[in-house]
């Protein structure tokens, strides 16, 4: 994975750049010393490393505002980072770049029971939307696994998802507004308390856009009445067949699972040992089905989940019977990733979509690839959404590895875009999965979006290196298209 | 209230799509986008040709299990309707028509629905056309053909293009293959009704619907001119699984006690009221302009209080539709103040409003990005 290659010019002007960041946010606002930038050399994707040039931690959206108009002024890339939880390298820093951590804007600036939401500060995490209001009987509905660390302007960077958003969708369908910061210092309100906004769907725009718009400072978000009744069950396949035909069984009776995990045996095995969540060790594939509503329901829709597994041949029924045990089921799901981290010095996490009517085939393909390249993969899934989570086994320590659990990781991307799906279904892009954007957008597709990069970011100095393979100019983009030879519009002024 | 005859193509490929507007840009001529052309009167357009997508109809792909249809964007919303109901599926954001409304004829479009980003008194629940618009194709006003999004339900490579399309009336780019989400449809529904509140506590019995465990999927209140009656409606929808209904219903009527007399009305009844509320059937023989206002649902009601005319509540007091001699500004002001903002459905002057400053000059920065000669529905958006 190549970055951009870093200006010796840039390095070389670093006492002045931090002297410029102390004037704007002075105190402890600038991090500069060698050591001390070594937490923020990397974010959830460790297998990348870099040691930005330095850390500016504004306080005010005036801050972040004078902060990216200097960088602006003087040629300065800029890496915005949250909690620096990104499983696809969102916040990996530059060698030639500044990272502005937005960590100190923490609080919570109004609960707004009437109209269902609140507004809150980018750095408050995930989680701590769902405790400033669940007293009052609401929550914040998506949660990522990484909900006690990363942060609500992350996830708008990121449009992150969780085990949740098959019935109630990812970042993007539950928010309202936000303010973010321009390149260029503008400040610009996107959206606000109503249910749509005046003007095109910039919120929609931004959220996902993984930091290469915009800077996220305030963010305006829906919370929802907390559900009577949630209640789990486990379900233990022989076959991954057997699981998979369950799954859509269940959405074609008209169900929406609050939650609808699959987990492979590799998985299965791993959890159990890691959490002793009462997993059946020899399952195939386990299924956790969760359903939430009235009491009613979730007692009826257990009936129908329980009959349509058994006729799928499912030899392991559980159904919680207790919050505690429900949070139990889940354990097992929820460590997945660090049980498998015992299992193996080094997993690779991959995120591909595909149809989940091509689970089976997917499968069998990946563990034949493993076997090629000599690499174990255990499997975790949404398999409500067919979102893939294969976690490749290998050792850092080993050389070598790391390349092959990259190009295996490829290859399964790959094959995602190949049955039909998509790279990512919640990771993002980021620079893990930026040189793989042509097998899913044509040059023209990808022109079409780095446009709209150029909109809101005509210098190409916010996040650069992440999501776009090639880094094309502004101007260039801006040229009209030749189409077979011929301009479309020849006889037009072009700019 | 049509547009004056101009030439119409009737493009069936995307390559004849793509040809038309790099042909008619290449002659510095602008181009007006169409569906079935029923929103025609929302926001004048100043066009040399019609462009209409009724000639690209087709279905291309519908998985049910898969909860994913895709289809050219032509296809009318009727036929899509009846296809997913025979697999017991739905389009949720309840698409509305507004055909009565306007008083015009023709059959709305799959793309224009998303074009206009419609979407009917589920929004509450199951969000906007924009949240369930999963990819497209389409030929921007550069005449590039491009695709973006994806045919499976959860994804976030590369920009959310869609969002960007959905409530874009056609200024960024012509599509001409969606791709959407489709949710299995409830298997019944009930509706509590309320009568005679007033427009305040009205509200304020929807929040209280709203913020309880009740799952509720349709909240309006009909002031008794919306109503046709010599009292106020207010209404509460929930749909789902027959002992989840019935339960809710004797939850949600408990809870609202302290509001009067309620009423039930059985499945039947209860969709042909939404059906209603989703077209806005009161106020589709009023001559009066119609105003349609989106604000903080709290607030929905001080702007009946702050403007003249008659009104009727949608999205839990999240929709205000207005009939008003009022005029424009003061109409626009008071939803700006409010939190919100105001389209003009009918009557004269611009349907939009106007942007502030840094937000405007984003707008057009972005706008130019796909179609930097205006060739698209120009004057369309124009506040």
């Amino acid at each position: 994975m190549r970055m951009p290659a870093p200006e010796p010019a840039l390095i070389a002007r670093k006492a002045e750049i931090v002297r410029a960041l102390r004037r704007i946010v002075p105190g402890e606002g600038v991090v500069s010393d060698p050591d001390e930038l070594v937490p923020f050399e990397s974010d959830g994707l460790s297998a990348y490393r870099q040691t930005p040039l330095a850390v500016v931690l504004p306080e005010t959206t005036q801050q972040v505002a004078e902060v990216l108009k200097w960088c602006q002024a003087e040629g300065v890339k800029v890496v915005p980072r949250g909690a620096g939880t990104s499983l696809s390298g969102g916040a990996l820093p530059l060698a030639d770049g500044v990272v502005l951590g937005m960590a100190k804007f923490n609080r919570i600036l109004e609960v707004d029971h009437a109209n269902r939401c609140a507004v809150v500060q980018p750095g408050v995490t995930n989680l701590g939307v769902t405790t400033a209001v669940e007293a009052d009987g609401f929550y914040y509905a998506p949660d990522p696994s990484s909900q006690i660390a990363c942060t609500i302007g992350g996830n708008v960077a990121e449009n992150s998802g969780g085990v949740h958003c098959l019935k109630y969708g990812l970042t993007t369908n539950n928010l309202l507004g936000c303010e973010i910061v321009l390149m260029n210092g503008e400040v610009v309100r996107l959206g606000g308390k109503a249910f749509d906004a005046a003007g095109y769907d910039l919120l929609g725009l931004v959220t996902g856009s993984e930091g290469l718009l915009g800077v996220v400072t305030e963010v305006t978000v829906r919370i929802l009445p907390k559900p009577e009744t949630a209640r789990a069950l486990l379900l233990g396949f022989p076959s991954v067949e057997a699981a998979g035909s369950t799954v859509g069984d269940i959405i074609a009776a008209g169900v929406i699972p609050a939650g609808l995990e699959m987990m492979d045996n590799p998985a299965i095995r791993a959890a159990e040992a890691f959490v002793g969540a009462g997993y059946p060790v020899d399952a195939a594939a386990l299924l956790i089905v969760e359903l939430d509503g009235p009491e009613a329901e979730c007692a009826e829709l257990t009936g129908h989940v329980r009959a349509l597994a058994t006729a799928r041949g499912a030899d392991f029924v559980r159904v919680s019977h207790s919050e505690a045990e429900r949070l139990a089921f889940w354990a097992g799901r929820k460590a997945a990733f660090p049980a498998v981290g015992r299992i193996a010095p080094d997993y690779y996490c991959m995120d591909g979509t595909i149809p989940r009517g091509k689970l089976p085939k997917v499968l069998s393909a990946i563990s034949q690839m493993g076997e090629a390249f000599g690499l174990g993969v255990a499997n975790v899934f949404h398999a409500g959404d067919g979102n893939l989570h294969p976690l490749i086994l290998y050792d850092a320590d080993k050389p070598g590895d790391l390349e092959k659990a990259e190009a295996f990781g490829a290859e399964i991307l790959k094959l995602c875009v190949a049955v039909g799906g998509v790279l990512t279904g919640e990771h993002g892009v980021g620079v893990e999965k930026r040189d793989l954007m042509g097998t899913m957008f044509d040059p023209t597709d990808l022109a079409c979006q780095q446009r709209v990069k150029c909109a809101f970011d005509p210098s190409l100095l916010l996040n650069p290196g992440k999501v776009f393979p090639t880094l094309h100019r502004c101007a260039e983009l801006g040229r009209m298209h030749v189409h077979k030879g011929k301009l479309a519009f020849p006889d037009l002024p072009r700019f | 209230m049509l547009a004056a005859a101009i030439p119409a193509r009737l493009p069936t490929s995307l390559e004849e799509v793509q040809a038309l507007v790099a042909e008619t840009g290449a002659h510095g001529r602008r181009i007006e986008v169409v569906g079935g052309g029923t929103k025609r009167g929302i926001g004048p357009v100043t066009a040399d040709v019609t462009l209409s997508l009724a000639g690209l109809d087709k279905v291309i792909d519908y998985a049910p299990e898969e909860l994913v249809l895709t289809a050219q964007a032509g296809a009318r919303l009727a036929d899509l309707e009846r296809l997913v109901a025979a697999q017991g599926q739905m389009l949720a954001f309840e698409p509305p028509r507004w055909t009565k409304l306007l008083g015009v004829s023709g059959e709305p479009t799959l793309g224009g629905a998303l074009a206009a980003n419609l979407s009917g008194p589920r929004r509450i629940r199951a969000g906007a056309a924009r949240d369930h618009f999963l990819g497209f194709q389409g030929v921007s006003g550069r005449g590039e053909v491009f695709k973006a999004g994806g045919k499976v339900v959860k994804n976030v490579t590369g920009y959310d293009l869609m969002k960007l399309m959905a409530g874009s009336w056609g200024t960024l780019a012509v599509l001409t293959e969606v791709t959407i989400k489709v949710l299995p449809a409830p298997r019944t529904e009930a509706t509590l009704m309320l009568f005679g509140l007033a427009d305040a506590q009205a509200c304020e019995a929807m929040a209280q619907a709203m913020n309880g465990p009740f799952e509720v999927s349709g909240a309006a209140h009909l002031p008794p001119f919306a109503a046709g009656a010599e009292m106020a409606v207010t209404a509460l929808r929930l749909e789902g699984f027959e002992a989840s209904v019935a339960a809710r219903v004797e939850g949600l009527a408990a809870a609202l006690k302290g509001f009067g007399r309620l009423e039930t009305l059985d499945a039947p009844h209860s969709r042909e009221f939404w059906g209603g509320v989703r077209e806005v059937d009161a106020f589709a023989r009023d001559q009066r302009p119609l105003w349609r206002l989106s604000l903080p649902p709290a607030l929905g009601w001080r702007v009946a209080e702050a403007l003249p005319g008659d009104v009727l509540y949608d999205w839990a007091g999240g929709l205000v539709w207005l009939l008003t001699e009022a005029e424009g500004p003061r109409v626009r002001t008071a939803a700006r103040d409010l939190g919100g903002h105001a389209m003009k459905l009918r009557g004269p002057g611009p349907a939009f409003d106007s942007l502030p400053g840094p937000l405007a000059a984003l707008t057009s920065r972005v706008k130019a990005a796909f179609d930097p000669l205006d060739l698209l529905n120009p004057g369309r958006m124009a506040g």
